[in-house]
């Protein structure tokens, strides 16, 4: 390649711009190659295929910022190559000023419309934060469904207080009526997410977090762990089911047969380490456990220690 | 006493465990293999460089002229270095997670979980304390002294020990991969989960010690240069004359100065957690662990600007040099560097929206997060106004900087999205945001940095890095970049988190096997210039630029040879405005020997650098393994190296003025003998680094 | 910026000779950027102190543990200290003898390491009192905070050790007495911290 080194830099210059060029549309050319693919189809598993209130509004918001963000980026994208082009060393019509480096109205271009955007996406953000604030109850007719979530390795655990029963990696809920959650850890800190539906929020042990969500329509969501915590991290996955009421009501029947009641032996024999493949259900739960986790007050060793042994 | 424990009492909890081999040999599984063959490579390549220097007759040199030099120069090289030894190894290991992730789609795929975990953890701990902020302290030690008119940096011998401390702490980082195991906690180490209770093996140990020893080196960087640009400027260099290089450079240092201690404290309390059984961080006894993400993101802000800034000022040198044309909005530029540096450690907390603080809180850091976009333009915009009405060359570095205008604008674009917090619940921890970080931070610091080093290499060595490499290394580089990373942002809005080592959703396969391409593409990109390097050392007799101005540029570290002396300067300059040798050329007054040349003092060379870093690493690693003994040892030994080093009075070393003088006039023959060649002949061996004035300035 | 005696930060080195008030000013000026990092560690273990009180975990807490009697005279042994290193740097401007400075560095270390002896003792009977740092997030963020000051005067004592030795060695040589004005800067910031540790954790601990 030395003779690039050689060839008259009026000419070599240009095929490097071209090259610059090509890398610049390069994304382009992927996108367009990967689309008959049907790569687009991933998009769906996540907030822009919102299923539920939550997630809607959060991909209006995202469109929103994207499409004030288009007047910051737009004009860099456009004038980059264009001042690099049409100033190039070997165009000798194009203006060339050295010693020109400062001017007043300029300044005001440079720094006035960035504040301005900034401002109008500040106004944005304050309204959608407190509006889309994973605290906030969800407006609705119905009372929402309450369950206690805790994040265990590298499983959840689901506790319905008001119905005595507990799933693991089985949320299971109402689709006619929002769902408030509590979280709480039994272990490291987790990051529970239900991409379709709503954000995240951690989980973190002997404390209370919060999260408000709904589901559109009855359906069937994949729910993670984002937060790494062991070995086990990538199959912590869960299920996440809006049914019919009538369905949920038959759900919940179906748990209260099994015979497994979920007191504390039984919640330190389930937080041990492990991937647990199939959900599974605890017909009855002994009253404020979920108060008992938090109190715990555990290292967490004898989960980390009890794997060791296996 | 018994054998085990003279076994304690001599190597701590070191076993034969300890050694990939021996795990490899007793599961014969590929990610072990994998893993004793990373472990091996350590050590033949420790083997190698041991067998070179010795063939080579090069351990004198090696210790006399380069590790115990005090010369800021020197130093900046061997910074640059370790960047690049260390930039390998990450960029191998982000090239097997990537192929990881792209075969295990209900599949195992090649690397095991443990495995694939230390991947990440050593992946990003080493991008950013082993490789981009090295590479930073490099260009920084290299440059700014040269470029502020100064003979050398406030406290040589300082730097010289925080250059030895951040060796010592790769050294750790290497050494894990042949004795012992990595953490697997991430580059942020987040307890509880790095705590005694769920990681009791010397992973998060490795971590802790390697990260306080490049800790307490940066800290001192940080000191060390600041002290050198306030106090150490030539006569008449007022701050707002500086070159703007110089300007990010004091910035970057104050970061430093006030962003590395909390990082020492969370490490330090952390270990306290591990070792004295505390409970800063534990899930038991009052532990808090939210202390520690909000400890180590005080620090850990700032430091995504401690390593951009450099960049920036890189940019701001190359695009005003290469468009031959005076900075557009100095002042501005300025003004918006330190407007950055403040705002930096008002948004640590947009690194945890998720933590259940009140939407007011995130509300505010969020917006408090958006207004550093609004600096972050203006540098953008003056830097795309610097070009308009100049003429515009295209050389690699050029490249490099146009590249990071256009990529970073996109990781900009991303980051507001995500300093929005409903947006951020919904992509954080997802590969959106590892997308985003990789958006900012490989064109907004790896680009800098090899703009910069193929811009200064001329200055460093004496010849310039032949071009058609360089600018194959720059297509893989930006197309590589974009294969990886654009993937990633469509995956992380199709909810695929962070640190997978499996995925059970067939629907991401074509993504990741474009990012897969990509990675290979950028490990390309990795090798072609390290060949571009050695064919440029093959050819540099071609590529001399003696004179020391091959790209007719503006600031005073052009106006001397190149290589410079020891001393930098024959004669301290005297500076009258902003670009200051640009101004020299245009009156003709470069290349004019000084009316009188005086003595010159120079620091000797010291030991107590290497010495400071050996004992820290063999504190660490003693720390690491519970070998008391060596702890103690490495400890007491850097102390006493430093009170004997106090006593020790003859420090300096006097270069007698007849000897400058014969060196300065020997660069002015051959400055007089050159031949000045004009822009468009920069890229041809006639280039010997002596600029035709372009077009001949008007003097104002 | 005229005067040649305010050319440079803390005191004027009258009669230093090899190095120049510019070179010395550079010594200083990296010291006090020094002292500002290590304020920053101190700031952030009083914050982690701070949000730690209420973490007591059943162990001891503040009111059980904390003596007001030892903690005054701590502060008496070392605020006293800081007035003797501060004659001691004026003995070093104005004696020529060197004994002034001699006797009045001795004196600092003494009030220096009784303040050490005091701080163990204390730590001792905490100890014998079940408050060790391995019961509670509370006492753990104490014996972060507190023994760290107290580390920082134990380096002091040395320093001072040190530099008696040098004295000796080197007489006023201008690196001894360039170390002696940033090792006077020094001891004097952990007078500065102890006040807050003092104040924040003693007086705030025991009143509450």
């Amino acid at each position: 390649m030395p003779n690039t080194v050689e060839s008259p830099p009026s000419k070599g210059a240009s095929p490097a711009l071209r090259s610059a060029s090509l890398a610049r549309i390069a994304p382009v050319l992927v996108v367009a190659t990967l689309l008959p693919l049907g790569g687009c189809g991933v998009l769906d598993h996540g907030m822009l295929g919102a299923a539920g209130p939550v997630a809607d509004q959060t991909r209006h918001l995202f469109f929103i910022v994207c499409g004030i963000l288009l007047f910051v980026v737009g004009p860099v994208l456009l004038l980059t190559p264009l001042f690099a082009w049409h100033y190039r060393l070997s165009n000798t019509k194009s203006a060339y000023r050295p010693q020109w480096g400062f001017n007043w109205p300029l300044e005001g271009l440079i720094w006035i419309p960035p504040i301005l955007i900034v401002v109008l996406l500040a106004v944005f953000l304050w309204r959608d934060t407190h509006r889309l604030d994973p605290y906030k109850p969800l407006a609705s007719a119905l009372p929402p469904t309450e369950v206690q979530a805790v994040a265990l390795d590298w499983k959840w655990l689901f506790i319905y207080p008001e119905e005595g029963v507990a799933s693991v990696n089985e949320l299971v809920f109402p689709a006619d009526r929002p769902v408030h959650i509590s979280l709480t850890s039994g272990t490291v800190m987790q990051s529970f997410f239900i991409p379709k539906l709503a954000g995240q929020i951690y989980a973190m042990a002997g404390m209370t977090t919060q999260m408000n969500l709904a589901a559109g329509a009855p359906g069937t969501f994949r729910g993670e762990n984002t937060q790494f915590n062991g070995m086990g991290f990538q199959n912590q996955k869960f299920q996440v089911r809006a049914e019919p009421a009538t369905d949920y009501r038959a759900w919940l029947a179906r748990a209260k047969t099994d015979g497994r009641t979920l007191d504390m032996p039984a919640y330190k024999a389930l937080s041990v380490r492990s991937v647990q493949a199939e959900p599974s259900r605890y017909g009855a739960v002994t009253p404020d456990l979920f108060k008992a986790i938090i109190a715990l007050d555990d290292a967490g060793a004898h989960a980390a220690h009890k794997e060791a042994k296996q | 006493m018994s054998g085990d424990e003279l076994w304690y009492w001599l190597f701590g909890r070191l076993d034969a465990k300890a050694l990939p081999f021996v795990r490899a040999y007793d599961h014969p599984v590929l990610s072990e293999f994998i893993g004793a063959g990373a472990g091996a490579m350590v050590v033949i390549g420790a083997v190698g460089v041991v067998a070179l220097l010795t063939y080579m007759r090069w351990w004198r040199p090696l210790f006399l002229d380069w590790l115990t030099s005090l010369d800021h120069k020197k130093i900046g090289v061997m910074y640059v270095v370790i960047a690049g030894v260390m930039l390998t190894r990450a960029l191998i290991e982000a090239v097997l997670m990537r192929t990881q992730q792209s075969l295990a789609i209900n599949a195992p795929g090649i690397v095991a979980p443990e495995h694939f975990a230390q991947l990440f953890s050593t992946h990003g701990t080493i991008m950013i304390f082993f490789m981009a902020m090295p590479f930073l302290t490099g260009l920084i030690n290299y440059v700014v002294p040269l470029q502020i008119g100064a003979r050398d940096v406030a406290f040589p011998l300082l730097n010289s020990i925080s250059l030895m401390l951040t060796a010592g702490g790769a050294g750790l980082v290497m050494i894990s991969l042949a004795i012992g195991e990595f953490s697997t906690g991430g580059w942020s180490g987040y307890p509880p989960y790095t705590g005694k209770a769920f990681q009791p093996g010397v992973g998060p140990d490795y971590w802790i010690w390697a990260v306080t020893l490049t800790s307490l080196g940066t800290t001192f960087s940080g000191l060390n240069f600041a002290a050198t640009i306030y106090k150490k400027r030539c006569p008449g260099m007022h701050l707002m004359r500086m070159p703007l290089f110089s300007w990010t450079a004091l910035c970057t240092s104050i970061l430093m100065i006030f962003a590395m201690p909390p990082l020492t404290l969370a490490t330090a309390l952390l270990a306290l957690d591990r070792y004295a059984d505390f409970h800063f961080f534990t899930n038991d006894l009052g532990g808090n662990m939210m202390n520690y993400v909000n400890l180590f993101w005080l620090f850990g802000h700032p430091e995504v600007y401690i390593i951009v800034l450099p960049a920036f000022g890189v940019y701001s040198e190359v695009i005003s040099a290469f468009s031959s044309k005076e900075l557009y909005g100095y002042t501005s530029l300025v003004l918006a560097t330190m407007a950055i540096g403040v705002l930096s450690f008002t948004v640590w907390l947009h690194h945890f929206f998720t933590m259940g603080q009140s939407a007011n809180i995130n509300a505010v850091f969020g917006i408090a997060t958006m207004t550093i976009g609004i600096p972050t333009g203006v540098k953008v915009y003056d830097w795309i106004w610097t070009m308009f009405r100049g003429e515009v060359r295209f050389t690699t570095q050029m490249l490099f900087s146009l590249a990071f205008i256009v990529t970073f604008v996109l990781g900009g674009f991303s980051g507001i999205l995500l300093a929005v917090p409903p947006i951020d619940y919904v992509v954080h921890n997802t590969v959106f945001l590892v997308a985003h970080f990789h958006n900012v931070i490989i064109p907004g610091t790896l680009f800098g940095m090899i703009a910069g080093y193929q811009y200064w290499f001329p200055k460093a060595f004496g010849f310039r890095l032949v071009e058609g490499w360089g600018k194959i290394s720059f297509v893989c580089w930006v197309v590589g970049f974009y294969l990886a990373f654009m993937p990633l942002y469509v995956l992380g809005l199709g909810g695929m988190a962070r640190r997978s080592q499996a995925l059970f959703e067939p629907d991401y396969r074509p993504w990741l096997i474009v990012a897969v391409v990509g990675a290979f593409l950028l490990l390309t990109a990795l090798a072609t210039l390290f060949v571009q390097l050695v064919v440029s050392v093959r050819e540099r007799e071609r590529n001399r630029v003696p004179v020391g101005d091959p790209w007719d540029a503006r600031s005073l570290e052009w106006s001397v040879s190149a290589p410079p002396p020891e001393y930098n300067f024959a004669t301290i300059p005297q500076v009258g405005r902003r670009d200051a040798f640009y101004w020299r050329k245009a009156a003709r007054g470069a290349y004019k020997p000084a009316d009188h040349y005086r003595d010159i003092t120079v620091p000797k060379n010291s030991w107590v650098g290497p010495f400071v870093g050996l004992g820290g690493a063999a504190c660490g690693f003693g720390l690491v393994w519970h070998i008391w003994w060596m702890t103690i040892l490495g400890f007491a030994g850097v102390w006493i190296t430093v009170v004997v080093r106090s006593f020790v009075r003859d420090t300096h070393r006097v270069i007698p003025a007849a000897e400058v003088e014969a060196t300065d006039r020997r660069w002015l023959d051959q400055a007089a003998s050159a031949h000045p060649i004009p822009r468009r002949l920069e890229e041809s061996p006639e280039n010997f680094g002596l600029a035709e004035p372009f077009p001949a300035p008007v003097p104002a | 910026m005229s005067a040649p005696q305010l050319r440079h930060v803390g005191l004027n080195l009258r009669g230093s000779d090899l190095i120049e008030p510019s070179e010395a000013a550079i010594g200083i000026y990296g010291f006090w950027i020094f002292l500002m990092s290590d304020a920053v560690l101190f700031a952030l273990l009083f914050a982690i102190y701070g949000t730690q009180l209420s973490a007591t975990a059943g162990a001891p807490g503040p009111q059980a543990e904390f003596k007001i009697g030892p903690a005054f005279i701590e502060t008496l042994l070392l605020l006293t200290s800081s007035l003797t290193f501060g004659l001691a740097s004026i003995a070093m401007k104005y004696d020529r003898t060197r004994t002034g400075l001699v006797v009045l560095l001795c004196f600092t270390l003494v009030l220096g390491l009784a303040f050490l002896g005091f701080e163990l003792n204390d730590f001792q009977t905490m100890f014998a009192n079940g408050a060790t740092p391995d019961r509670s997030g509370f006492l753990s963020a104490f014996f972060a905070l507190v023994p760290t000051h107290g580390l920082h005067v134990t380096a002091g004592c040395i320093w001072i050790a040190v530099m008696l030795v040098q004295i000796g060695v080197f007489g006023l040589d201008d690196r001894v007495k360039l170390n002696l004005l940033r090792l006077g800067l020094f001891w004097h910031f952990l007078d500065i911290i102890w006040i807050g540790i003092f104040s924040v954790v003693y007086l705030q601990g025991i009143l509450r």
